[in-house]
């Protein structure tokens, strides 16, 4: 067995734990958990190889069916698929073992696991595919599942945020489709690597630009840069905790981010007009993201809010195109990813021992909640970017990035952007966690163990995030990945001269 | 008259229904069947055979067609077709590579030719032909419930 | 010519259904109204001048094929289609249960 063959194992093996608890997970109320848990740690575990065989072979090119490459669907793997499989894995599993505790409140377990790893699998699969259909049908697996979680209450406020999320990310996707049908009769094929050479070839046309005005708008809408952000407010509060962690901590990115830079750095090709475009909607996001944050008082809304900005600092490290910057980004993808997922366990947490995700109505619940408390304090401090944590790290890498490719324009916003965040997670830490303990909360317990140990270990990673940044490090997970962004449309020849 | 023709639609529509349903079936297995040598295939067939599930439940009403076809089945149907699929597409690892049609593909337009298109296109038909109906019946009686509380 | 810019305008009547009606039901019209007009885009860019089905028979040799690869796509897209839709009208009914209407703009507890 070829060592590319561990490639569509992601795919496989979350399809394979989803449809086992469908088929019999109704009847056995143990064995969700259990599949929902072993399926994740199977897919960290692969994860965390896929680092080092990439780090000793080099890039992973395999044929599904053993159709040869132009022909067939193929899978790639290099730098940026596996540093996104290792964050959409990562999350995923704290996420299912934070969940064994947390969804007891809802009926049918079961559902809510098929659901999530349906999800996992739509998330691996446009991550590790090559292929330009292939990549909308995972996108759209990986949608079709999250709709149905958001709206997993059944309640009033959850079906008007899962309808508002379900039109508006339809109507991205439908931008998306129509922008690979230009793309196929435009090239003529449907392989990434092909299309990059065939468009490399023909060079520039309105075709390529309309192409590029399509997928700004649709992976903008599933990415929620702020033009297209309407949905995203509504819908992660919405969804159970675990589910908002997963939507805001990786579906975002892994459905938005990457395909935005998978598309237009390696298969239509950077230049300055896009990546000023894509600047100008990073800046824009992160502005306008935390300014609306600021006026928040539900908890998990104004979660949702940051996430708008956070994303806005992604958007902005990789738009601006200098080695610096697209590192910065990526690891405050990363960074991202393990504090706003740990921030939503944080407010479900909450949730599931107050029953209220209203600020106000809080209190004192440090005295109560020391583990939740002091988790949501490490994670506030990452986000606003205080030193020791990772959140600062890559603040600073993406803000120095800007200043030395001339953008003090840039520079200036996001670290305003980042003071304002600062001002919002004060307000959060000091009505929820600090302050006098209200009389109503004198009987609030700390959260069950599973739900503990998840945020502990989330809550060190942020700790120990800025590690990431030291040369051994950075050279085997985040210098692979910015690499494969800033090598371009060459990206087709590796591609085809990948092992196969 | 027996019990279960109380529900439903007016007399002809039934008879007619009984005569056709059968066809109708049997049409759809033979979309999927030779899904591989002519137009069709395993999405095609599945639609007919859910097809003629809810064209049963239009005419006698909901208990036939559910005691036809249970929804714990149905969900099994699901599920089960789904995991063929995927089961298929696994096998193809004997070979070497993830689905690898790894069955001999025989002589062109022949049933028994192209390896495992035939059996996709039956896992397939299960899960599709299953899927759709238990969308049809799902959404019949969400709207049954909440007439009832009304 | 006149087709494909005729597919376009069919778009563009499904978005502006999306974006101008507050019935849920006629939104959800739209997004289908769209979405086959991407559909029947995508089948016709593949056709060819007097192109044949692009099924291989033993009688007769078929010269002048359409492009088969995006009828199997489109059959894709219409499969997503389907389970989008089916769980837009689940939701719409949902929605019905506990607001009791369908106009959008009484549907609005949620902003800030």
């Amino acid at each position: 067995m070829a060592m590319s063959n561990i490639i569509p194992l992601f795919v496989a093996i979350s399809l394979l734990g989803a449809f086992i608890i469908s088929i019999i997970g109704k009847r056995l109320k143990w064995l969700p958990d259990l599949i929902g848990s072993l399926t994740t740690l199977i897919l960290l575990v692969l994860s965390l190889i896929t680092v080092r065989i990439v780090a000793t072979q080099g890039i992973l090119v395999y044929n599904v069916g053993s159709w040869k490459l132009p022909i067939g669907i193929v899978l790639v793997l290099d730098g940026l698929t596996v540093f996104m499989l290792v964050t959409v894995n990562l999350i995923a599993f704290f996420v299912s073992i934070y969940s064994i505790n947390y969804m007891e409140r809802f009926t049918s377990k079961w559902k809510f696991y098929t659901l999530f790893l349906l999800m996992m699998a739509g998330m691996n699969g446009v991550v590790v595919t090559g292929d330009m259909f292939n990549l909308f049908v995972f996108l759209e697996i990986a949608s079709v599942a999250s709709y149905a979680l958001v709206a997993f209450g059944t309640e009033r406020h959850e079906l008007e945020a899962a309808f508002k999320y379900t039109v508006m990310s339809t109507v991205g996707t439908l931008f998306i489709l129509l922008g690979i049908v230009f793309l196929y009769s435009y090239t003529s094929t449907l392989n990434m690597a092909d299309m990059a050479n065939v468009l490399a070839q023909k060079g520039m046309s309105n075709i390529v630009v309309m192409v590029s005005i399509l997928f700004i708008v649709g992976f903008g809408l599933k990415a929620a840069l702020v033009p297209f952000h309407a949905w995203l407010p509504d819908a992660h509060p919405s969804a159970p905790a675990p589910i908002s962690a997963m939507l805001s901590g990786v579906l975002i990115k892994s459905l938005g981010i990457y395909t935005l830079c998978r598309v237009f750095y390696n298969v239509i090709g950077i230049n300055s007009s896009l990546s000023l475009v894509l600047m100008v909607l990073g800046t824009l996001s992160m502005v306008i993201g935390v300014f609306l944050a600021i006026g928040q008082w539900d908890f998990k809304r104004l979660l949702a809010y940051h996430s708008i900005s956070q994303i806005g600092y992604v958007i902005l490290g990789i738009g601006l195109g200098t080695p610096l910057g697209i590192i910065g980004g990526l690891f405050h993808l990363f960074n991202h990813s393990v504090f706003k997922a740990l921030l939503f366990l944080n407010s479900g947490a909450v949730e599931y021992a107050t029953g209220t995700r209203d600020l106000q109505k809080m209190g004192g619940l440090m005295t109560k909640m020391p583990i939740t408390g002091t988790t949501t304090l490490i994670a506030s401090m990452s986000i606003a970017g205080i030193p020791p944590f990772n959140g600062f790290w890559s603040k600073l890498i993406i803000i120095i990035a800007a200043v030395q490719a001339n953008r003090l324009g840039y520079a200036f916003w996001a670290v305003l952007a980042s003071i304002l965040t600062l001002a919002s997670f004060m307000k959060v830490m000091k009505y929820a966690f600090f302050g006098e303990l209200r009389n109503k909360w004198s009987e609030v317990m700390e959260v069950p163990f599973f739900m503990k140990i998840a945020m502990v270990i989330l809550a060190l990673i942020c700790v120990v995030g800025g590690v990431l940044f030291i040369s051994n490090i950075n050279e085997i997970f985040l210098k692979p990945a910015s690499d494969v962004l800033l090598e371009g449309t060459k990206y087709a020849d590796i591609v085809f001269k990948g092992i196969q | 008259m027996s019990k279960e023709h109380d529900k439903g639609m007016t007399l002809i529509v039934k008879v007619i229904t009984r005569l056709t349903v059968g066809l109708i079936l049997l049409y759809g297995i033979y979309i999927v069947l030779h899904g591989h040598i002519s137009h069709g295939g395993g999405f095609a067939g599945g639609v007919i055979i859910a097809l003629s599930f809810v064209n049963l439940m239009l005419a006698y009403g909901r208990d036939v067609a559910l005691k036809k076809l249970p929804k714990s089945a149905m969900s099994f149907f699901v599920s089960a077709g789904a995991l063929i699929f995927l089961g298929i597409a696994l096998l193809g690892f004997s070979g070497g590579y993830f689905f690898l049609n790894f069955i001999s593909k025989g002589e062109p337009f022949r049933l028994f030719s192209a390896g495992i298109i035939p059996l996709c296109n039956i896992a397939i038909s299960l899960k599709v032909g299953a899927g759709l109906f238990a969308i049809f019946v799902v959404l019949v009686l969400l709207k049954f419930e909440w007439e009832k509380k009304e | 010519m006149i087709i494909y810019l005729l597919c376009l305008m069919l778009f563009c009547c499904g978005l502006y259904c999306i974006l101008r009606k507050r019935n849920i039901i006629k939104i959800i019209l739209g997004i289908i109204i769209a979405e086959y007009a991407v559909n029947l885009f995508f089948i016709l860019v593949a056709y060819r001048m007097e192109g044949r089905s692009p099924i291989l028979s033993s009688e007769v040799e078929i010269v002048n094929m359409v492009d088969p690869l995006p009828q199997a796509l489109v059959l894709t897209s219409i499969v997503i289609g389907l389970a989008t839709t089916a769980l837009l009208v689940a939701l719409a009914m949902r929605i019905y249960e506990k607001y009791g209407t369908f106009d959008i703009t009484k549907i609005k507890e949620l902003k800030g």
